[in-house]
């Protein structure tokens, strides 16, 4: 990277984040709004800091839990996705009723988890994991479904089992779908984490803002939000880095910009 | 011969009769549609005929055959893997280099590499497909074709999309590995220069339903340069040829 790549992929977001903030403190500080409306950053960085021990003890949880559910999710996605862009018969088969599971809120469901499995993390790791192995195994199919026939005759023409072509073909064909699911499917994981802990929990950063938003505290819901939001971008760019390393040469167009 | 499914099936080929010697290079040549590229897939096993019977050697084929080497119209590499990788993967799907391939990976690897530098892809080998150029893709793809020294090379319209001066390049490239290997050739093209200038026999197929129009023995001497194609006897083969393909003119 030359020294503009740099600073356009660094310095222009940190410039735009310092400029949204700003605005935000202007705006809290001329309309006078109060702190139980709307915290100004500074209110909300001071309370960061004052309730760092408790907010880094629950975010942890959160994204123990978030990260155990994407795994979780990652294999299962992955092998569902194979099995559907398998044959047509599966893909028929699953396809309709894995539409039906994933149009269902998934925070309809964490009450019947808290049911069976109790108050704890795992409700969580389980929404985590619901929410997100969806986008990967329709990826995977997905990638596998629009393998190019001709690269398959290659193949056939030599003799290959179907298991010789999935291996030689489908699936690294389908890894730029299934990497680019991953983009999706960590920051589902984290949503559904969190949702759980809203719904019910002991711990998690859910939890911490529910207990904050209770007793009137905003300025901790807001740092909340904001440990969120940092979170998201670090899990976000982690599975972005993964992408391109693993599938280099599905970027070669920007590679060679 | 037909194939296709339901309402689809279409009779596409007639009572095609082929003769290929051993060693032997054949072109197949006909109008747009008339087949070819299906008397390919046949023969190679790729397509199950829907109706007939499809026998080499006596023997009826019902699955690819494991000693026949493919080229496309389009090179179809793999994108994730080098021009070496590409030209590898053949030996690790066909026996009997499959069950020891990571052992002699080396060894295959040398002879890759000594075959992509005979085709003047030396120093392209661990260049991925994207970085070569359509001419150069073309000549991995025949190098790919040729790594599990199958029986018989099969062609479909290698050249096609490439433009005219890298074709008659690759001609020549194809013309030198035929007479290097002494591999038996089968070329499906509508080009019928290139038909002539590498064939020994061409096969003109007619409209569908294909059928075999007409069998050309080209008694040009060997080796043929690329100075061939302009002298008369061979302008009176490619005339006589296109004369049976007819078409509207």
């Amino acid at each position: 990277m030359d020294r503009g790549a740099i600073l356009l992929k660094v310095a222009a977001p940190a410039v735009f984040t310092l400029a949204l903030f700003l605005l935000w403190e202007l705006v809290c500080a001329v309309f006078d709004v109060p702190l139980t409306i709307l915290p100004a950053p500074s209110d909300i960085f001071e309370a960061l800091w004052q309730y760092r021990a408790p907010i880094l003890d629950n975010s942890w949880v959160t994204l123990w839990t978030t990260l155990a559910g994407f795994l979780i999710a990652t294999l299962f996605g992955l092998g569902l996705g194979i099995a559907i862009g398998w044959h047509r018969a599966v893909y028929a088969g699953i396809y309709p009723v894995l539409v039906g599971f994933n149009s269902i809120p998934k925070v309809a469901v964490v009450p019947v988890l808290i049911l069976w499995f109790g108050l704890g993390e795992i409700p969580a790791v389980l929404t985590a994991f619901l929410i997100s192995f969806f986008p990967i195994a329709v990826n995977v199919a997905t990638g596998l479904a629009t393998t190019e026939p001709e690269l398959e005759d290659v193949l056939r023409a030599l003799g290959a089992s179907k298991l010789d072509i999935m291996k030689k073909v489908g699936i690294p064909r389908s890894l730029p779908y299934f990497f680019g699911s991953l983009k999706v499917a960590i920051t589902l994981a984290f949503v559904g984490a969190v949702v759980s802990e809203t719904v019910g929990a002991n711990k998690g950063l859910g939890k911490l803002m529910l207990d904050a938003q209770a007793s009137f505290q905003v300025p901790i819901v807001f740092a909340g939000l904001l440990v969120l939001a940092v979170l998201g971008i670090l899990l976000y760019a982690a599975t972005a880095i993964v992408e391109t390393r693993f599938t280099g040469w599905a970027f070669r167009g920007q590679a060679n910009r | 011969m037909a194939y296709g499914r339901g309402a689809a099936a279409a009779c596409v080929i007639e009572d095609v009769s082929l003769e290929i010697a051993h060693g032997e290079f054949i072109a197949v040549v006909g109008p747009s549609g008339c087949g070819k590229s299906s008397l390919m897939k046949l023969i190679s096993g790729l397509h199950p005929p829907l109706a007939g019977a499809f026998s080499i050697e006596g023997r009826p084929v019902s699955g690819p055959l494991k000693s026949v080497g493919m080229a496309f119209q389009n090179s179809s590499l793999l994108p994730w893997r080098s021009a070496l990788d590409n030209v590898l993967l053949p030996l690790e799907i066909v026996q009997p280099f499959r069950s020891d391939f990571r052992k002699d990976r080396k060894k295959h690897a040398r002879r890759a590499e000594e075959l992509l530098g005979s085709v003047g892809l030396a120093g392209f080998t661990h260049k991925f497909p994207w970085e070569l150029s359509g001419g150069m893709q073309q000549r991995a793809s025949i190098c790919r074709a040729l790594i599990h020294e199958p029986e018989i090379l099969m062609l479909d319209e290698p050249f096609g999309a490439l433009d005219a001066f890298t074709r008659e390049e690759l001609w020549c490239t194809l013309r030198d590995i035929q007479a290097a290997r002494k591999v038996t050739v089968m070329l499906v093209t509508h080009d019928l220069r290139e038909a002539v200038f590498l064939a020994d026999t061409v096969y003109v197929m007619s409209n569908r339903p294909g059928r075999i129009l007409r069998r050309c023995e080209v008694n040009i001497a060997r080796p043929r340069d690329l100075d061939v194609t302009y002298t008369q006897p061979f302008q009176d083969i490619v005339h006589e040829l296109r004369a049976l393909i007819g078409g509207r003119h």
